[in-house]
């Protein structure tokens, strides 16, 4: 489902239409997966072979270690329908070092993304607009030099990509690079550590017998 | 202080430790040490030595699927590991249990494309089950246990250890390991008492049940669960491929085979039926043809050890998590008995109707060349139908399986998601290591019999007693019958030039035989399956042979040819 229910972090200014252009693409709504494995070198490319496999495009992916110790982290976003989702779950799931995977729509997770981008000083300089837009958006300059200036911005995708396109329409940007989405579950059961209690006390009853 | 020893003893010790007697193997650079320490545990693991790594693994492969246990194989690096691949990937499509451990180049020479060097566990990591790197002799103990662990718990699969080099050589103060359980990982997961009592429920509501049966049965052992199950609530069955010999072939109950060229009743009925109940098998498309008028009509029941199976091809109504020798046992018990005798006598017209337009034809033919299926039928009762099948890929596959039969549990062994050529002989040969009292009768094509035929030269080194029934066609036969039906009879690349098999069998020193006419048919199975050890009968077989009945690929399920309209 689009992400209808979505209150919405924002600074109010990237426009709607944007917004649904992102959550829905060719009638495929956007599924944040989140992946929990043991961490084990070379399971990465068995995650993403999972999709490349069934000609899912991954969006954005990050890759950290997770509040569990020894368990690892993946937030995954591509567009998919329920049933993809389903299969693609399982098929992770199905690999043997991965604990859990579940997946999402935007209205049941917690969403951030960082972006960076260095622009032009002498830009900056000759346009006030660019600084104009920068406020607007509730960036943050976080180096100013002669040559380049580095902006931050945390936000939703749709945020950073508007932001991203006004700055594109004043010709000021060198790089721009995006961290790919991070999640959290809105929910208020920790599936990962029921999951793990469960196994633990099935370990402990193979221990027994 | 412990005694310190290798890794390569240490792998020894551990395959030792996890019962292995039986080892298909090739050495080669990399794996030198491994196979140095081999030399001295020759009184406790027998190792094969096959004439190519593809027939390692083929041999573990039929070596484990009729005895069960885990099938082994260690090669070399590079080429040696790149030729397991197939079998790797036939393993893991036919859920077999294999350990497959390559040598490797050394942990400083990983990533300069040393000699010999390939990346295994990148190119076999979307084909198995598991795989690790061992680069410290210190984890040899420990991957080794979980390696057979993952290979033969849950729904059993190939796993591959690439083993280092360095870490064959180094020294370790060896302790065992043993590996029960992972936490991210569920092997026997435990079954819903409500899905129990739900799939009950719906079989006794069922008036027209139809059951599935696939290889799960054979890999959960539970032969006789699912009979008490059949013949508690009278529910006819079919079975998939290598399903075959899960339920013996004239059991009452037992409809035939399910699948492009399975036979036509359990095909049909899969669409009459109203309760569709699957029990480990996995929906192939060479058992559903179209999907979208699969089975519309009925509810359907899915019995899986798998959860990823589950609303894979199929969207079922139930599923059934867990291991079928307990949740058919468990489901068993809750069921009424039922009769269904009606729905059952429904079967019959659609037998009849095969039995006169096709399998007639194919086992009493009167005149003529020899035929497949009449050569298949008349082994498989001279061996009192008490043989191990193996086949090829192929018409001599169809043949063997639709005209086999069947009264022993785990007696087939053929590729079947794979559908690899070339698999049939070394599978016969492993399947003599893994039931050596049992007859392995084995049907294999002109083409495929040469695309492994180097393992002739294991037959003769080590006397396996294999049955090699050469149905020899001169054409590559299931695609010529394809070129046929499809192709405009155009024939590309499918007659084939054949070498004198007598010839080439007498040079291995097998004894070998060649059948032409039909009255000598009879004497000269008589004559193969007395003869200890090894034999290859030839039978010259009708050249443009078609197997029937068949549903077109992505053809409905029961819309099954019994002709072929020329």
């Amino acid at each position: 489902m689009p992400n209808q229910n979505n209150d919405c972090q924002t600074c109010g200014k990237c426009d709607k239409n944007a917004r649904e252009k992102n959550s829905v693409r060719n009638g495929m709504p956007l599924h944040t997966i989140l992946v929990y494995s043991e961490n084990i070198s070379g399971l990465l490319s068995q995650i993403t072979a999972v999709f490349t496999r069934r000609q899912v495009n991954i969006e954005t992916l990050n890759v950290c270690a997770s509040s569990t110790p020894g368990v690892h982290k993946y937030t995954i976003t591509c567009y998919c329908d329920t049933e993809m989702a389903e299969m693609l779950k399982k098929q992770m799931e199905k690999r043997i070092d991965v604990l859990q995977a579940n997946y999402f729509t935007d209205d049941q997770i917690y969403i951030q993304e960082t972006a960076l981008f260095k622009l032009s000083t002498p830009a900056i300089l000759e346009n006030n607009r660019i600084s104009k837009v920068i406020r607007i958006h509730d960036a943050k300059i976080v180096e100013v030099n002669p040559t380049y200036s580095i902006v931050e911005k945390t936000g939703l995708t749709e945020e950073i990509l508007s932001l991203f396109d006004s700055l594109t329409e004043l010709e000021c940007i060198l790089q721009f690079v995006r961290s790919g989405r991070i999640a959290v579950t809105k929910s208020r059961i920790e599936k990962l550590d029921e999951y793990i209690q469960l196994r633990e006390k099935k370990h402990a009853q193979i221990m027994e017998q | 202080m412990k005694e310190r020893i290798t890794g390569a003893e240490a792998l020894m010790r551990s395959l030792v430790n996890e019962g292995v007697k039986t080892i298909f193997g090739y050495p080669g650079g990399a794996i030198m040490p491994v196979f140095d320490a081999l030399y001295d545990y020759r009184d406790r693991l027998n190792h094969i030595l096959v004439r190519h790594e593809q027939g390692a693994t083929h041999a573990a492969q039929g070596f484990a699927r009729v005895s069960g246990e885990v099938g082994c194989c260690i090669v070399t690096s590079g080429p040696g590991a790149t030729n397991t691949i197939t079998g790797i990937a036939d393993a893991m499509i036919d859920s077999t249990p294999m350990v497959v451990i390559c040598g490797q180049v050394g942990v400083s020479m990983l990533g300069t494309d040393a000699f010999q060097e390939v990346d295994v566990v990148g190119i076999t990591s979307p084909i198995s089950k598991w795989n690790f790197q061992i680069r410290r002799a210190e984890d040899v103990a420990w991957a080794v246990s979980r390696a057979f662990y993952i290979a033969k718990s849950g729904r059993p699969g190939p796993v591959v250890l690439d083993f280092a080099k360095n870490a064959q050589t180094g020294m370790v103060e060896y302790e065992p390991a043993k590996v029960d359980f992972i936490r991210s990982y569920d092997p026997d997961p435990q079954p819903s008492d409500e899905a129990i009592k739900l799939a009950a429920r719906m079989i006794d509501d069922s008036v027209k049940p139809f059951v599935l049966v696939g290889q799960g049965v054979e890999l959960g052992n539970a032969q006789n669960e699912l009979r008490e199950f059949l013949e508690k609530a009278q529910i006819p069955a079919g079975c998939t491929l290598l399903g075959l010999s899960a339920l013996p072939t004239d059991h009452p109950l037992n409809m035939g085979m399910l699948g492009m060229h399975g036979n036509l009743g359990p095909n049909v009925m899969t669409n009459q039926c109203d309760l569709l109940i699957a029990i480990g098998m996995r929906f192939d498309d060479r058992v559903t043809g179209n999907l979208n008028t699969y089975a519309k009509q009925a509810k359907i029941i899915h019995f899986d050890i798998d959860p990823s199976e589950f609303d894979k091809n199929v969207k079922v109504d139930l599923p059934v998590l867990g291991n079928c020798k307990t949740t058919l046992a468990a489901v068993s018990k809750l069921i009424s008995p039922a009769k269904h005798n009606s729905w059952i006598q429904g079967f019959q017209p659609y037998a009849e109707k095969e039995y006169n337009k096709v399998i007639e034809k194919a086992i009493h033919p009167t005149q003529g060349p020899l035929l497949m299926g009449e050569v298949v039928r008349k082994v498989s009762e001279a061996a009192n139908n008490e043989a191990v099948l193996v086949t090829d890929v192929g018409q001599n596959q169809m043949f063997g399986c639709r005209y086999f039969k069947f009264t022993k549990p785990r007696s087939v062994v053929t590729s079947g998601g794979c559908g690899t050529m070339g698999f049939g002989l070394p599978a016969a040969i492993g399947a003599t290591f893994g039931v050596p009292e049992r007859t392995v009768c084995l049907f294999v094509g002109d083409g495929g019999l040469q695309m492994t035929i180097q393992e002739l030269g294991t037959i003769m080194e080590q006397g396996c007693p294999v049955k090699i029934i050469l149905l020899n066609n001169n054409f590559l036969g299931n695609v010529r019958q394809w070129q046929a039906m499809f192709f405009n009879h155009r024939y590309s690349f499918t007659p084939m030039a054949n070498p004198d098999y007598e010839k080439i069998a007498e040079a291995y020193g097998i004894p070998a035989h060649t059948v032409i006419d039909r009255q000598d048919l009879d004497d000269s199975i008589r004559v193969m399956l007395d003869t200890p050890g090894p034999y290859l009968l030839q039978c010259a077989v009708m050249e443009e042979d078609n197997v029937l009945p068949m549903t077109p690929p992505g053809a409905d399920v029961d819309k099954m040819m019994l002709e072929i309209k020329e």
